[in-house]
């Protein structure tokens, strides 16, 4: 885990008002990976795809491993876990004395790039991003497969989308672009209007997927990684 | 329309025969589409574009199952150039849906779990709030159903509403789905799908590889490319359209979007009958129609003559540069009466048909005579000559082409007669002509060329490929010109 210093940010959905606290926390280098997850499921039979609870995850649970502990042919050890639904990530990330991210934490250390901590305004920075959308297949890709970020954390962007532990509280509604009409003031869909970077599109598509999520869907490109406090 | 009318004729029969003394009341509304009763299931079907299901006709309504597969896929825009889709059904645009009024249609939309983002369906065609959208929001490996009745009759689009919306359209997330007013729609021969997009690339039109979406130039709706069935040539050459004469055509024509208003033409048609907009109203003997973003009409038109009909947004620049031409192919007999074709084809002479020349003071004729040049000089600028203004016609060895233009290598019409060969580089010749046997009917320019120059050019001829070596002088050519 590497230490990120917290600070105030501004989200996408937000104004200067706006502005959201973040504390100092630790984050995983990397996504959990396969080879952890078959670990967590040996000790933790419960969460093995035969055994867990239809509540806790969809019928695409694990959908690609040859049994209970043997990954499916076409998988690599390194590469990100998939296909977990967010109790499950909930579950592995507290058994490791963890904790899931927030939105705003993993998005806090998304926002940079190699060299800055917020990059949202560069332009390699976005294209970067929107350019995964346009590859197939790269949770195939093994972890620290694409860059270092300025926090020392790889794979933000490039590989696989991330549970967050509140997923679900920015709503996008199934109508995008009735969002701006609800309550709740936060981001419109493609109304983008209050948004503060117009350009920042990317990251609308992130709120997207999330806001299409349920916490029993498992998704093939969908993993997660862990935080914890720093009790510093 | 014409059922329709019969019906009411029918009607006012029946209030006659029963003699019935109150007038019929004036609705406001049309009949209530709510209320038509649906009777047995069946299974939509889909049809990739330019094809369309057959026709529903006079079938009751029924509840209707669409199954509709959402996939992201990588694609060609044109040659070289690669695109990375967002699909309904796997093409752009998606699957074509056919339905009727008063139709219970169940949809059920799957995003495929290789998909990286989440997508919604927003059919015009539905009654209900976002058309949809809100309740076929789906993650990647997910699938959600939900049913809506067909209330109006006509031809909608349908497209992805999910953030950003803009991008999910420009990526070629948009279809139609008809629905057929009772009884169906009128009987054709021929019915096909056609519906226009914009692209947006980071790359200039035509740069090669693979293009991501450019969303700056989206906002500033400066389109890449503008094309029928998503992608450049997608309805040229082998993937025409095709009928034969004496048949009718219908077009469904739709106008994804997401930014550009379409002009639809078909150069050399003109659309017999022009749904509107898609809805009721019919427009007759239109040349383009407009089809806004988020449209969609239904154009009819009987082919009458063969021959290749381009399908074009007139707004022209699209259709030559940008991709937005397809083609109708009709095969059959001619039919002169109607269009001739070629019917003559001669020699143009802006000044009229007979050569003018100034009078020519017979005194002066004498002094105009100029310097020879040595024949070897003459061959070298002849063949000079040759090569830029003879060349692609009679080609390099003289041999010319085969049924087309005749040779001048060996060639006995030539050689026999040096003054005559003057006269057609002069004057250009049109009519038929036989050398070394073969028959030639073609047409031959007059050369604007100097005296010099035609003296240099035919003694360059005169002297390659087994010719008789004639020296032409400048006042050969003089002679030529002025008797």
């Amino acid at each position: 885990m590497v230490a990120i210093k917290g600070g105030a940010y501004i989200p996408l959905y937000g104004r200067d008002s706006m502005k959201v606290e973040i504390d100092n926390f630790l984050m995983d280098v990397y996504p959990v990976t396969n080879k952890d997850y078959v670990a967590f499921v040996k000790k933790y039979p419960k969460w093995q795809k035969s055994k867990v609870i239809k509540l806790f995850a969809d019928a695409s649970y694990l959908r690609d491993w040859k049994s209970d502990t043997l990954l499916g042919e076409n998988k690599k050890e390194n590469s990100p876990i998939t296909q977990v639904s967010w109790f499950a990530a909930k579950e592995y990330c507290e058994c490791q004395g963890k904790r899931l991210p927030t939105v705003d934490e993993w998005e806090y250390v998304a926002m940079a790039n190699k060299k800055m901590p917020d990059a949202r305004k560069q332009k390699e920075y976005n294209a970067f991003i929107l350019s995964w959308y346009e590859k197939p297949k790269t949770f195939n890709q093994t972890i620290g497969s694409t860059f270092k970020n300025y926090w020392e954390v790889y794979d933000l962007h490039g590989l696989v989308w991330e549970w967050t532990s509140d997923f679900n509280s920015v709503l996008i509604t199934g109508e995008s672009r009735k969002d701006v009409d609800t309550d709740s003031n936060l981001f419109c869909g493609s109304a983008a209007i209050n948004a503060t970077d117009l350009m920042n599109y990317a990251a609308f598509m992130r709120y997207a997927i999330r806001g299409s999520l349920k916490a029993k869907y498992t998704m093939k490109n969908l993993g997660f990684r862990c935080v914890k406090d720093d009790k510093k | 329309m014409k059922l329709l009318k019969a019906v009411c004729i029918l009607f006012a029969g029946s209030l006659l025969l029963v003699n019935c003394k109150s007038e019929p009341k004036q609705e406001l509304a049309k009949a209530d589409s709510s209320t038509i009763y649906i009777k047995g299931t069946m299974e939509a079907e889909l049809t990739s574009p330019p094809f369309v299901p057959a026709p529903i006709g006079n079938r009751t309504a029924k509840k209707l199952l669409v199954n509709m597969e959402i996939l992201e896929k990588e694609g060609t825009m044109t040659d070289g150039v690669q695109y990375v889709y967002w699909t309904f059904g796997g093409t752009v645009p998606g699957s074509f849906i056919r339905t009727r009024v008063g139709d219970e249609i169940e949809f059920t939309l799957s995003n495929h779990p290789d998909n990286k983002l989440p997508h919604n369906i927003d059919m015009h065609a539905v009654t209900g709030p976002g058309g949809g959208a809100e309740s076929s929001f789906v993650a990647p490996g997910h699938e959600k159903t939900f049913s809506f009745k067909a209330l109006n009759p006509g031809l909608f689009v349908y497209h992805c509403a999910t953030a950003p919306v803009g991008m999910h359209i420009a990526n070629g997330m948009y279809g139609l789905i008809l629905v057929e007013p009772e009884g169906g729609l009128p009987k054709v021969d021929k019915e096909y799908y056609i519906m226009q997009g914009d692209f947006y690339t980071k790359g200039a039109t035509d740069e090669k590889g693979l293009q991501p979406f450019d969303m700056t130039k989206a906002i500033k709706e400066d389109a890449d490319y503008v094309v029928f069935n998503g992608k450049v040539g997608a309805l040229t050459g082998d993937n025409a359209i095709t009928a034969n004469v004496g048949e009718t055509v219908r077009l469904f024509v739709g106008n994804g979007g997401p930014n550009l208003t379409s002009s639809f033409h078909v150069i050399g048609e003109i659309f017999d009958n022009v749904h509107v907009e898609g809805g009721d109203l019919i427009n007759t003997n239109v040349q383009t129609t407009s089809i806004p973003a988020g449209g969609a009409a239904i154009v009819d038109f009987k082919v009458e003559v063969p021959g290749t009909f381009i399908l074009v947004d007139h707004a022209i620049f699209r259709a030559f540069n940008k991709g937005a031409l397809g083609m109708l192919k009709v095969s059959g007999e001619e039919n002169k009466k109607l269009y001739s074709g070629v019917k003559q084809e001669g020699i143009y002479h802006p000044e009229g048909g007979t050569i003018q020349t100034m009078p020519v003071d017979k005194n002066k004729k004498e002094v105009a005579v100029t310097t020879e040049k040595p024949l070897a000089k003459k061959i070298v600028d002849g063949k000079q000559i040759y090569m830029t203004t003879c060349f692609a016609c009679h080609q390099a060895e003289g041999q010319g082409i085969p049924n087309a233009f005749p040779p001048l290598a060996k060639s006995d019409y030539l050689n026999a007669d040096v003054n005559r060969a003057i006269g057609i580089v002069l004057h250009g010749k049109t009519g038929e002509i036989t050398v070394n046997g073969n028959k030639y009917n073609s047409v031959m320019t007059r050369q604007t060329l100097t005296e010099g120059e035609v003296a240099d050019v035919m003694t360059y001829v005169y002297n390659s490929w087994g010719n008789n070596k004639t020296n032409v002088t400048i006042k050969n050519v003089q002679d030529v010109k002025n008797n």
